[in-house]
């Protein structure tokens, strides 16, 4: 049997395979990211703070150095601040003076646009001086305000009111941050895509033993039983295989014992109506002699001796009818198909069995079918005589054909009495061998085998018999149907 | 009444026949072995054979290819249902007709007389031999001959052909030859029928594997010609 593409087998867009080389490259990507993010950091606050430091203290060394002698003229003021300007660390600064509403500065503006009134503010309060980095049409600018104090006393110092801010490009710092950027990703990237490799042949060595488990799970439930798996390795997968081929041997183990104990049951219910029916032909050819005598002999023993003969035509019956199903069971049934019109066919097993009377024929002319005329035979007689014996008259026969499911032509062939119906908890049942539908009835006439060989008969002839009750619940409805098979072969 | 020769290895069997039969008039010789019943047959001389197929030693189907090595005698195999193949196997070799056991005697004594019974006289006006191409047959006396060469026809292989040729290039379903040759049920097994045109094809027909005489239609049946 080939193994059939079911949904399963598709690539499927979040499979396991691609959950983990995500969940690879998730982590890879993370751990990346989170390492760069925290060098970064620290790299850029030892740059920038390194640059910063050095520029606060180098500009607070300049301030204090003025001392007292600060020129209150704009021009002088102007000097002093080009000076300071000249010895600016670790870059060079402009540097501007706001002393009241005068303002000053090294550069040509006399004040800075980069300044912040925060700054300003900090700077006039704090005698230490204050620092903000500020970026300003996407130039990072380091400023430093710086208020000039002068000493009144030992531990004391007095703001002269004049500020001095120093502003600093921090392009060269700006530039290392953003090669240590650039180093960061350039690292990462690569990373990923190592990382892709191992998450591949994880995936791989995940998958293969998963796909085989599949495999022979499918070859399992196609019947194949003695399906094992190679289990290689001592991780959780081989575990899996290894747990795998112990269950599926302990499976077809007991499997096996069950269908030994079947088949042995089968031989010997054949065997036994084997052994029967030897005896039995005997008996049977002999019975004639029984009933014809029996006239002449006294009443007890001609009751006797009639008994046994009509128990022994009952017992042969039985007895044919259990070989018959246990050649169906060993599926030895053979089936001797001929091309027959159905109306005929039926209207013979009729009139054979003298209930031509008791039974009302609907028959088309002109039907024909390929089937096995003695088991068809069987099938119909089964039916119209169980109508008879459990349903109510008048039973009818009805034929016709019908199109099946698939397209093909069929036989139907229904079978209809106007008794109480089968009850509803029997007709799951009614095929059933040696069902008896009243639990208190001992014995039929019939051998109890009888709808159990006419279901046989009918999957023999590739077709489905079903029971049922009619409209209203009045009178039970069998009805068969059977493939027509007209113009094929001889079988 | 007819002398039946009964090879039947079991003897409740073989007993409970012979006593049905004899009651009925039927002057029954048994035997329990093939051989001992080829020996009988030439020293009782019946008019029917009743033969088991399963015999230890020589079988059944071997006594049947024994018998019809030099005799047209009427021969009934006794079988089991479910014993399917040995039918085919006994058919082909030249019985002309089987009971699936057990049987009542009335039923084995129908079978008795069926294959014994001569087939209807052909009504006035027809001719005693009937030319059919090669073939003459004589209705009255049971003969065929093929070239003025007379044919060795088992009782149902005479029949047949005196059925088919009664109405020439009329077609018989296997069911009606069933039961107007054998006298069987309609619902009979129709491999009786195959079996017994392919052997009356071996004898009558130039090549039987494309027959002139006796044609086969497919899903229908059998006919005689058209020549």
């Amino acid at each position: 049997m080939r193994l059939r593409r079911t949904a399963g087998e598709r690539r499927r867009p979040f499979g396991l395979r691609t959950r983990l080389v995500l969940a690879f490259l998730l982590v890879a990507a993370v751990s990346a990211g989170t390492t760069a993010a925290l060098t970064f950091r620290e790299a850029r606050n030892a740059v920038l703070g390194t640059a910063q430091d050095t520029a606060v203290a180098s500009f607070r060394e300049q301030v204090q150095q003025l001392g007292m002698e600060l020129p209150q003229d704009p021009t002088g003021l102007q000097d002093v601040l080009r000076d300071i300007a000249r010895k600016g660390k670790p870059h060079p600064w402009y540097v501007y003076a706001e002393y009241g509403s005068i303002r000053a500065s090294s550069a040509a503006a006399p004040t800075s646009t980069v300044i912040t009134p925060e700054l300003r503010r900090t700077a006039r309060s704090n005698p230490h001086g204050s620092f903000e980095r500020v970026v300003k049409d996407g130039v990072p600018y380091l400023t430093i305000g710086m208020p000039a104090v002068f000493r009144a006393g030992a531990n004391r110092v007095m703001p002269t009111g004049l500020v001095l801010f120093a502003v600093m490009r921090m392009s060269e710092e700006q530039a290392g941050v953003e090669a240590l950027v650039v180093a960061a990703r350039d690292g990462a990237l690569p990373g990923l895509a190592i990382a892709l490799v191992p998450a591949l042949v994880a995936a791989r060595s995940v998958l293969r033993p998963v796909r085989e488990l599949r495999k022979a799970a499918l070859s399992m439930g196609s019947g194949r039983l003695d399906t094992r798996i190679q289990a290689r390795g001592s991780d959780e997968l081989a575990d899996l295989a290894r747990t795998f081929n112990e269950s599926a041997g302990q499976l077809e183990r007991s499997v096996d014992e069950l269908q030994q104990a079947e088949a042995r049951a089968r031989r010997f219910a054949s065997d036994v109506s084997h052994e029967l029916r030897t005896p039995l032909s005997g008996m049977l050819a002999v019975t004639e002699v029984l009933d014809e005598e029996a006239e002449r002999l006294d009443p007890d023993t001609a009751r006797a001796v009639r008994l046994i003969s009509a128990e022994t035509g009952k017992l042969a019956v039985l007895v044919e009818d259990l070989m018959e199903i246990s050649r169906f069971d060993a599926r030895a049934a053979e089936l001797n198909t001929d091309e027959v019109d159905a109306a005929e066919t039926i209207r013979k097993t009729l009139e054979h069995r003298r209930w031509t009377d008791r039974v009302r024929a609907d028959l088309p002319e002109g039907i024909r079918a390929r089937l096995d005329p003695r088991r068809f035979d069987v099938v119909v007689a089964n039916l119209v005589g169980n109508a008879l014996r459990h349903g109510g008259a008048p039973v009818t026969v009805r034929l016709r054909t019908a199109a099946g499911g698939d397209g093909t032509a069929l036989l139907v062939t229904e079978v209809a009495d106007s008794g109480p119906g089968i009850p509803p908890e029997v007709l799951p049942h009614i095929f059933d061998r040696f069902y008896k539908a009243d639990a208190a009835r001992t014995r039929s006439a019939g051998s109890g085998l009888g709808l159990a060989i006419t279901l046989e008969n009918v999957r023999l002839h590739g077709g489905t018999v079903r029971a049922a009750n009619g409209p209203e619940g009045r009178g039970a409805v069998f009805t068969v149907e059977m493939p027509l098979r007209v113009g094929e072969a001889v079988a | 009444m007819p002398r039946v020769l009964l090879i039947e290895d079991d003897p409740s069997v073989r007993e409970g026949v012979e006593l049905g039969l004899r009651r009925r008039g039927h002057e029954v010789r048994t035997a329990s072995t093939g051989e001992a019943g080829l020996a009988a047959l030439r020293e009782f001389r019946p008019d029917l054979l009743l033969l088991d197929l399963m015999l230890p030693g020589m079988n059944g189907v071997q006594v049947c290819r024994k018998v019809r090595d030099d005799s047209q005698l009427p021969i009934i195999m006794l079988t089991a249902r479910g014993d399917d193949f040995d039918v085919v196997i006994g058919l082909e070799a030249g019985a002309d007709d089987y009971i699936v056991k057990p049987a009542r005697t009335e039923v084995i004594e129908a079978r008795i007389r069926a294959v014994l019974r001569r087939i209807e006289e052909p009504g006035s006006g027809r001719p005693v031999v009937e030319f059919h191409g090669e073939l003459a047959v004589d209705r009255a006396g049971l003969t065929v001959a093929k070239n003025g060469e007379r044919l060795a026809l088992a009782p149902s292989e005479m029949k047949l052909l005196l059925h088919l040729t009664s109405a020439p290039e009329q077609v018989f379903s296997r069911q009606q030859l069933l039961e107007h040759v054998w006298e069987h049920s309609y619902h009979g097994d129709a491999r009786l029928v195959d079996a017994c045109v392919r052997r009356l094809r071996n004898k009558i027909e130039d090549t039987p594997g494309s027959p002139r005489y006796i044609q086969t239609l497919r899903g229908f049946g059998y006919r005689f010609g058209p020549l």
